[in-house]
């Protein structure tokens, strides 16, 4: 099989599967005050630590939680909350328009339930926020807005935003910005104190860790609002028996990953590189979608005209090739997606897409692989394309 | 795969047949909560997921694909559209005819596959001839007929030698999760079953006439002619009755005059019916016969002609409730499973002896 949808998700690191089995064999809720409990406490601790070293926060600003939804969920709502009970007239939201559903749809159950205002920000055709957008915006909202939240990098095309710049201008009027990193940690270098960001959000998944276990980095003088409650393991602000062995295989997945990020982009760009030109040479009408350089470095995005994306997908993994439309299901029926939508492409366009992602097992076996297949599958899905001609 | 236990026991059938099977679950509305909730429909997120452990089962790939905007088009609209003309459209048979064996398979043979499976009861053997199922009661040959020689070499009925009960005993067996999954019954796209509320949804009101057929007397009026079905009793809501008191039914609707004609139940009876866009399967006509005037409707011995776009059947005993809209199937009897000669839309039914009949 050729792997290509390690943005959905990418295989563990055996170190961080081996930290997780072992750590699985061990009894303890970190919560309890015997010696089990202690010594599960302390590899919870020492886990913090390591995320925190690896992606310059303090120990203190880590929040476990169970993944990128969640982190998202909370940062959203949890900050829009607590700043508005401090001050009401912050009743608004700024989110870039490809944020992920999960930042998406919070944003916009805070404006359906809670009566926010949503300031979207648009993006170019390669999928880049403006910054004087957002200046913009604060110049004539600044006291209004509760909470900014832009992702570092989009899980669709790709596409890596200017968060320094961004949160900058967030931090000199005082608002809190958030940034969801799941598609960046481990991919691109990502230092939370340097980018000025308030909050960020990081799932184990993505990086060679277990699925249910993530984080928000939230700022030490960041307030939020708690969304689950209960025992407040999580300084008050999340509630939930720590998930010890994920927690701590978690940890080891984030400091590898993290510091093994310098070859991996180097080796796996090269390896995106020279996919992406065999592409364009077989398929010459085909669009490479996103940012050249502003961009993760396992991400082929691209749209096929005449094409649909989910034939294409369907004759792929037919021969074994396993990508993806990269656009959000609801009963498996692809929508459009909102990213090519907001990067100005047509219904079409947009339904013509298919995203291969390489990740640190990709080898170029799995690329020939798919340089075999693409071009006959991309033909067929053409023909394919008549049988939307009405009939009479 | 609907999600329900045919299409489940035909993919697998057909994968035991040794072929290279993919099941395909349509998407038929955007927005899934639109359309009918719970265990008994087509078009549910349940029943996507039914589908999907089906296919899990069965060990086959699984896509949804998204046909809604085709389904919209070709059996929404084009419902609503017949009954606005005073018609009786049959929504089973145009999503055969438009969606599985049109759009389905048109997309399916693009992408390398030879045939669409369905868990349809009807026969299609090696002979080419489609036939009724063995299980008469779950028969579905009627909504079948409409398919062209060109359709019909691209389909497979693996279950036409089934009855219900066995294709369900077979599920079981097989570890199938659907195999106590209620029949669906009712219109697929109508959620709650309400049809009337859904066309008047779409229609609104049109309040007209209900008059007597033999008089031309106006009885009482309707809200939209688009409620009433030809041969309908219950329902008509007449203040006066028929003055030797027997119940009177449905005739005929009138669109352009927007009337609901009304008479006794002996003024149903046709003896000829016609139809249009026929679909016949090589056999020269005049044909004895026997025909099918709608979905599990009684069978009656007929004399066929089809003649330039034109299907006319002289009955041999008088129907009733022939409705403007509806399929005519033609059968030949046979002990291997009665063959469909062909089908077509019946325009009218000509009355056995004219009555004396008011003139508009």
């Amino acid at each position: 099989m050729a792997y290509l949808d390690h943005a959905a998700t990418t295989p563990m690191l055996p170190e961080s599967l081996d930290a997780y089995v072992t750590a699985a064999r061990d009894i303890g809720n970190p919560s309890s005050l015997h010696a089990a409990g202690r010594s599960a406490r302390r590899q919870v601790e020492e886990s913090r630590e390591r995320i925190a070293a690896v992606l310059g926060a303090r120990p203190s600003e880590v929040i476990f939680t169970s993944g990128g939804t969640e982190s998202d969920n909370l940062a959203t709502k949890g900050i829009f909350f607590a700043r508005r009970d401090a001050d009401p007239r912050r009743n608004r939201l700024v989110a870039s328009a490809v944020e992920h559903h999960a930042v998406l749809d919070s944003v916009d159950w805070l404006a359906a339930r809670e009566s926010a205002i949503a300031d979207w920000l648009p993006v170019d055709s390669s999928c880049r926020v403006n910054p004087g957008d957002l200046a913009a915006l604060i110049d004539e909202h600044g006291a209004e807005i509760a909470v900014i939240s832009v992702q570092w990098a989009n899980n669709e095309v790709g596409a890596v935003q200017p968060i320094a710049e961004l949160a900058g201008l967030a931090a000199a009027a005082g608002i809190p910005f958030h940034t969801d990193a799941v598609q960046a940690v481990g991919q691109i270098p990502v230092d939370f104190a340097a980018s000025g960001a308030a909050a960020l959000t990081l799932t184990g998944h993505k990086l060679g860790g277990p699925v249910g276990v993530g984080a928000l980095l939230l700022g030490r003088d960041v307030q939020a609002t708690p969304l689950l409650h209960g025992g407040g393991q999580e300084r008050d602000v999340r509630s939930g028996t720590l998930d010890t062995p994920g927690v701590v295989a978690f940890a080891v997945a984030v400091e590898a990953a993290v510091k093994a990020q310098h070859e991996y982009a180097a080796r796996v760009s090269a390896l995106r590189n020279d996919l992406v030109q065999r592409i364009c040479a077989a398929i010459p009408d085909a669009i490479y979608n996103g940012d050249p350089v502003h961009r993760l470095p396992g991400n082929a995005h691209f749209s096929f005209p005449g094409c649909e994306g989910d034939a294409l997908l369907l004759l792929l993994d037919a021969n074994g090739i396993a990508c993806s439309t990269g656009s959000a299901c609801s009963a498996g029926v692809a929508q459009p997606s909102h990213v090519l939508m907001a990067m100005g492409a047509d219904h079409d366009r947009a339904r013509s897409s298919l995203r291969f992602t390489l990740g640190h097992t990709s080898t170029e076996a799995e690329t020939d692989q798919l340089m075999a297949a693409l071009p006959a599958a991309v033909e067929r899905a053409r023909r394919a394309t008549a049988w939307k001609t009405p009939r009479p | 795969m609907s999600g329900g236990v045919d299409s489940a026991v035909a993919a697998a059938r057909a994968r035991e047949a040794g072929h290279d099977v993919t099941g395909v679950h349509l998407a038929l509305s955007r927005n899934p909560q639109t359309y009918r909730t719970g265990a008994r429909g087509c078009c549910t997120l349940e029943d996507s997921r039914d589908a999907r452990r089906a296919a899990d089962v069965i060990g086959i790939p699984f896509y949804v694909w998204d046909m809604a905007e085709q389904f919209h088009e070709s059996v929404v609209d084009d419902f609503v559209n017949e009954y606005a003309a005073g018609r009786t459209p049959n929504p089973c048979l145009r999503c055969n005819e438009k969606i599985k064996f049109a759009a389905v398979l048109d997309r399916a043979i693009a992408l390398g596959f030879d045939a669409v499976v369905t868990g349809h009861h009807a026969r299609l053997g090696a002979d080419g001839l489609l036939r009724r199922s063995v299980d008469l009661a779950k028969d579905q040959s009627y909504v079948l007929a409409v398919l062209t020689r060109e359709q019909l070499d691209r389909a497979v009925f693996p279950l036409g030698d089934s009855t219900k009960a066995q294709v369900r005993e077979e599920a079981a067996e097989r570890g199938l999760a659907v195999a106590d999954k209620p029949d669906s019954n009712d219109i697929c796209f109508i959620a709650d079953g309400d049809t009337k509320g859904f066309l008047a949804d779409r229609l609104g009101s049109a309040p007209g006439d209900i008059v007597d057929g033999r008089t031309g007397a106006v009885l009482g009026q309707h809200d939209g002619a688009y409620a009433y079905t030809i041969g309908q009793r219950k329902g008509l809501d007449l203040r006066v009755p028929a003055p030797d008191g027997r119940p009177r039914y449905v005739l005929s609707i009138t669109p352009k005059t927007n009337t609901v004609t009304v008479g006794p139940r002996e003024d149903l009876a046709v003896d000829t019916v016609t139809a249009t866009r026929p679909i016949w399967h090589s056999e020269t006509t005049p044909v004895e016969c026997e025909v099918q005037l709608r979905a599990h409707g009684e069978v009656v011995p007929a004399t066929v002609a089809v003649e330039g776009g034109e299907f006319t059947a002289r009955l041999g005993s008088p129907a009733r409730g022939v409705a403007a809209g509806q399929a005519i199937v033609a059968y030949r009897p046979d002990p291997a499973g009665d063959i469909v000669l062909g089908s077509a839309t019946i325009t009218a039914g000509v009355a056995a002896e004219p009555v004396p009949s008011h003139s508009a």
